[in-house]
């Protein structure tokens, strides 16, 4: 997105949420795993599409592309994901109820 | 590309290639000249990695360019430069002769 | 997105951001079970990302700082940090990975700033993780075209005839910025020059504190 235009630089920060950590965390131990490397990261978030930048957040757009990484290294099927999801969909109204442990 | 690493100060033209998918030289670069700042190291080559696929090592090299180069009349300042890392299979090496 | 949070900050005092307390997101759906696909398979461990957590929570500018700092009092370690900085990082303790370390100098006419067109990179195993803004598309997009209004946008004022060094890290490097030592701290320790030194001006979109004479 070199040179592209765009509007003003907004400064907001925030603090990281656990859930951000924790994507942020996979990241890391999954490349050094062996189960990607940041090259296919940047491939999957790329083909996203412009549209995400806008949609999505860093760290959504971030765990979509961990998610379709592992998906294709084989970690796990999408059978496996789609039920894990519908299980934790149903565990709570929030992050900490839908999240076990800690 | 030969085996000798390009040179510091080495005139270099960004291949215009605009294939789709995961491309590590940015757009922006393309097609335009510039100069070796240095080599630093070979590396594998990204676009292979990015759909694991087996990856062959590249001369990494930083490659200068003007903003005027890059930008024309646009440019905020025409000697302000932009730096980037550029793989070897990325660059052209330039005759003398095309030289700015 | 509303500003309706304000009055619910962190400890830190940032505004907490809004996910945290709405309703469970789809994407946080799936970061719950990725995670717990992840463990059911013995791919990794609870203490592993715990501690994987705590490693970046305890990276911060401040580490940056130092070396900076060590820089400015030090001319042989400014010398052995910008010919490898990865080398000279490890010397302080500073280990910043697979990633290559590249230190660039600010000088009387040069004025370097960071950005990095393709996504994010950061030198985040120095500083830990990056501020928003530098994810941002719009500080990505412009910071190669036209680098003295975002400087300025930022508030960077810069004397007549600086040239600008815009560093795209695009590939394998990491960047960070050896700032310009303010004036009238020549009497000052390592440890008290590192307080000058804050994490935007080792981006390039900031300068150091200054010291009132």
């Amino acid at each position: 997105m070199g040179g592209q235009d765009a509007g003003p630089i907004c400064d907001d920060q925030h603090d990281f949420s656990l859930w951000e950590k924790r994507v942020d965390a996979l990241m890391i131990l999954c490349s050094g795993k062996g189960y990607f490397t940041v090259d296919g990261l940047r491939r999957a978030l790329e083909d996203m599409g412009e549209a995400a930048f806008e949609d999505m957040s860093y760290y959504e757009r971030w765990i979509a592309a961990i998610n379709q990484n592992l998906i294709e290294k084989g970690a796990y099927s999408l059978e496996e994901l789609g039920a894990k999801m519908a299980e934790v969909q149903v565990r709570g109204q929030t992050y900490g109820e839908a999240s076990l442990g800690e | 590309m030969g085996n000798d690493p390009l040179k510091t100060g080495a005139r270099v033209r960004i291949r215009a290639l605009m294939p789709p998918g995961h491309v590590r030289a940015p757009a922006y670069l393309r097609g335009k000249s510039g100069s070796i700042e240095r080599a630093i190291a070979p590396f594998k080559n990204p676009e292979q990695l990015a759909y694991d696929l087996p990856a062959q090592e590249h001369m990494l090299y930083r490659v200068r360019f003007r903003a005027a180069e890059l930008w024309g009349a646009e440019a905020e300042h025409p000697d302000d430069m932009i730096e980037a890392e550029i793989y070897a299979h990325w660059i052209e090496a330039m005759e003398q002769s095309d030289a700015a | 997105m509303p500003h309706d949070h304000h009055d619910h900050l962190s400890p830190s005092g940032h505004p907490y951001r809004a996910d945290d307390d709405t309703a469970l997101s789809y994407w946080q759906s799936m970061e719950i079970a990725v995670r717990e696909l992840l463990l059911e398979k013995s791919i990794t461990t609870p203490a592993e990302i715990a501690a994987q957590i705590d490693a970046m929570d305890a990276r911060s500018p401040a580490n940056g700082a130092a070396l900076v700092a060590r820089a400015w009092c030090d001319p042989d370690f400014k010398e052995r940090l910008l010919k490898d900085g990865s080398a000279a990082s490890r010397e302080l303790g500073f280990d910043v990975g697979p990633m290559l370390l590249i230190a660039v100098e600010n000088t009387a006419n040069i004025h370097n700033i960071i950005v990095c067109t393709l996504c994010s990179c950061y030198p985040r195993n120095l500083l830990g993780l990056p501020p928003d803004w530098y994810k941002s598309r719009a500080y990505r997009s412009r910071t190669v075209k036209e680098p003295r209004k975002v400087l300025s946008e930022f508030g960077v004022a810069l004397p007549e005839g600086t040239h600008i060094r815009v560093h795209d890290s695009t590939a394998d490097m990491r960047y960070v910025v050896i700032p310009a030592r303010p004036n009238g701290t020549d009497k000052m320790s390592e440890s008290e020059l590192a307080k000058l030194v804050t994490r935007d001006s080792m981006i390039g979109t900031g300068l150091p504190k200054t010291v009132s004479a």
